[in-house]
């Protein structure tokens, strides 16, 4: 268990944090550039010394403003992945890769570096210099770096905003392997949506140096309020699913809810994914309709009924677990809606992003 | 004696130069790298002074340098009395003040390009060396002294050049001894004065181009090695 709360002073602009992070699985730190998302991990990390405050980590104190405990960076135990990789670019990636391994004491190491090297796939570039690589191959060497010193907890800032999109998607993976692999916390702080979705277990929402909301990320993204206070936040349904096998162009995934369809992707059957279906993609019919384009025809039975200021209206419906849709409020007059009402929810099998990255069931259920 | 032979005199003064030049950058690196390091990343009330009195050998005529240290670092000199009668140090007429001539009137040369270099290292990097364990002094160590390697070189080169043709301060301080403290020019200088030098002046100043040269020549290969290696090309 990570335990912080601090409270910082920055000109004009103030911090005050507060938060747990759970002592495993990926906690992500979300909310607008300019949020206070870095200040508050350099405090973490012993960058920036909090005015006020505590930081624990596994029942050890790092930072204790009222007992004069501040622990410098370099015995906190701390990996630190930074937005601009900053390897050393007078040492080739081993000795880069090593580099903090070497001050750790062998006890204490958990981490193998032949492993990660497997992991990261970064063999063929162990003897090359940083600046012979690629951006996403630098930032796979530095999470391998921060990952080698056998931290108590990872730190992540943005490791992906300064990629193309395309490098974006061959990091991720990687990334999501990592949290799978290995039981150290991470704290990822982001602001781009779809790195949360296919990453995060628990959702910390940051806005102005406070922080908003903390909570499963489940739970956080099926709060359709949350989504109104949080620019840039999708709210929709997150579970877990399994791939069941392959129709023609489509990947069968089973839920609890029971099948989807979605367009075919590259998964083995018992692959787990996490799925992620915005509540924009979803529609409502009374009647099973017999021909059309949707994919995904589900009975559901509407649960609640919330209608916004902006004439939009959303509708959560059960379906074994919680779907909600967005529609306007003249279809939800034109359906005359009522809670307890059986409907059948209609989702494009393009509407839903398998997020392939965590492959392990999070949140604890797996579908059966 | 075919007229391209060194005579024993300038022989002594072509060593003494070298060594003096050698001992006077070698000591004076540590501390240029100290005051650089000062005065690139640190804030202090006074840095302008430092700064200032740093830069003085620079500006001012060697010769004041000189009769300053024959004040301060003679045997009757402040400095120079605590020194002897502390440490049985001597400065005055031989060979170490000679150096210490030379290291004075070159270390802003070679403090200004420490400096430069410094300021050219990403604090970020060290910063990222502290989150991997490393303290301070080992990130210095291990980070920030190989990247400023090229920065050394130029340092150590610029100042080597200025020690052997440093002249004012070293006459004054230490005078001219032959064997003790006439180092290339201070010989150069001597030639000039006699009957029948023209000669051993003319070698002397061959000489001279020659080790410059050479210095020059030599930096230049070892910091593009060095880049070339930042580079990742073998």
């Amino acid at each position: 268990m990570i335990t912080v709360t601090v409270t910082k002073t920055l000109g004009q602009f103030s911090v005050e944090a507060s938060f747990d992070l759970p002592a495993k699985g990926v906690t992500a730190l979300f909310g607008p550039s300019g949020a206070g998302k870095t200040s508050m991990i350099n405090m973490v990390a012993g960058l920036l010394r909090p005015d006020r405050g505590r930081i624990m980590v596994n029942e050890r104190c790092l930072f204790d403003a009222d007992r004069g405990v501040d622990l410098p960076p370099e015995r906190r135990r701390i990996g630190y992945v930074f937005q601009d990789g900053r390897l050393f670019p007078h040492l080739s990636v081993y000795d880069n890769l090593t580099y903090g391994m070497h001050r750790v004491p062998p006890s204490q190491r958990y981490v193998d570096p032949r492993q990660v090297i497997r992991l990261l796939g970064i063999d063929h570039l162990l003897g090359r210099r940083p600046a012979t690589l690629s951006g996403g191959e630098k930032q796979r060497v530095a999470i391998g770096r921060a990952l080698l010193t056998s931290p108590e907890l990872l730190l992540m800032d943005e490791p992906l905003a300064a990629l193309d999109t395309a490098r974006k998607a061959e990091l991720l993976p990687f990334i999501a392997r990592l949290a799978d692999e290995y039981t150290v916390p991470i704290l990822y702080v982001s602001h781009a949506w779809d790195e949360i979705v296919a990453l995060a277990d628990t959702l910390v929402i940051v806005a102005e140096g406070r922080v908003t909301a903390a909570a499963g990320l489940e739970t956080l993204v099926a709060d359709l309020e949350l989504h109104r206070l949080v620019g840039g936040l999708e709210s929709g349904a997150l579970f877990n699913a399994v791939v069941e096998g392959h129709e023609q162009d489509l990947t069968l995934l089973g839920f609890a809810g029971g099948t989807l369809r979605v367009p075919r992707g590259g998964w083995t059957p018992g692959h787990f994914l996490r799925i992620f279906i915005p509540a924009r993609q979803v529609a409502i019919s009374l009647d099973p309709p017999r021909s059309s384009s949707f994919q995904n025809i589900l009975p559901a039975r509407v649960d609640t009924i919330m209608e916004n200021g902006d004439g939009l209206a959303e509708v959560r419906m059960a379906i074994g677990c919680t779907l909600p849709a967005r529609i306007t409020q003249c279809a939800l007059r034109d359906l005359n809606l009522r809670p307890g009402q059986n409907v059948f929810a209609l989702i494009k099998s393009v509407g839903i992003s398998p997020v392939a990255a965590r492959q392990r069931p999070w949140g604890g259920e797996v579908p059966s | 004696m075919p007229a391209w032979m060194l005579t024993p005199v300038e022989i002594e003064a072509l060593r003494l130069s070298l060594w003096v030049s050698g001992w006077a950058v070698v000591c004076s690196l540590p501390v240029g790298i100290a005051v650089a390091w000062l005065l690139a990343r640190t804030d202090f009330p006074g840095k302008a002074l430092i700064d200032g009195f740093v830069h003085l050998p620079l500006v001012l005529p060697p010769v004041v340098i000189g009769y300053l240290l024959l004040v301060l670092m003679g045997r009757n000199g402040i400095i120079g009395a605590w020194l002897y009668s502390h440490l049985g140090i001597t400065l005055a007429f031989n060979w170490k003040g000679a150096a210490f001539a030379a290291a004075t009137m070159a270390f802003p040369l070679l403090v200004r390009a420490l400096r430069l270099s410094l300021e050219g290292v990403d604090p970020r990097i060290e910063v990222a060396a502290r989150t991997l364990g490393a303290g301070p002094l080992r990130v210095f160590f291990t980070v920030t002294l190989p990247l400023i390697t090229p920065g050394i070189i130029a340092g150590l080169l610029l100042a080597f050049a200025r020690s052997l043709g440093e002249f004012g301060a070293t006459i004054t301080f230490v005078s001219n001894i032959v064997g003790e403290t006439q180092t290339l020019p201070l010989a150069l200088y001597t030639l000039t004065q006699v009957p029948d030098g023209e000669g051993g002046a003319l070698r002397l100043c061959v000489i001279s181009i020659v080790i410059a040269m050479a210095a020059v020549i030599a930096s230049e290969v070892m910091s593009r090695r060095f880049s070339r290696r930042l580079r990742g090309e073998r």
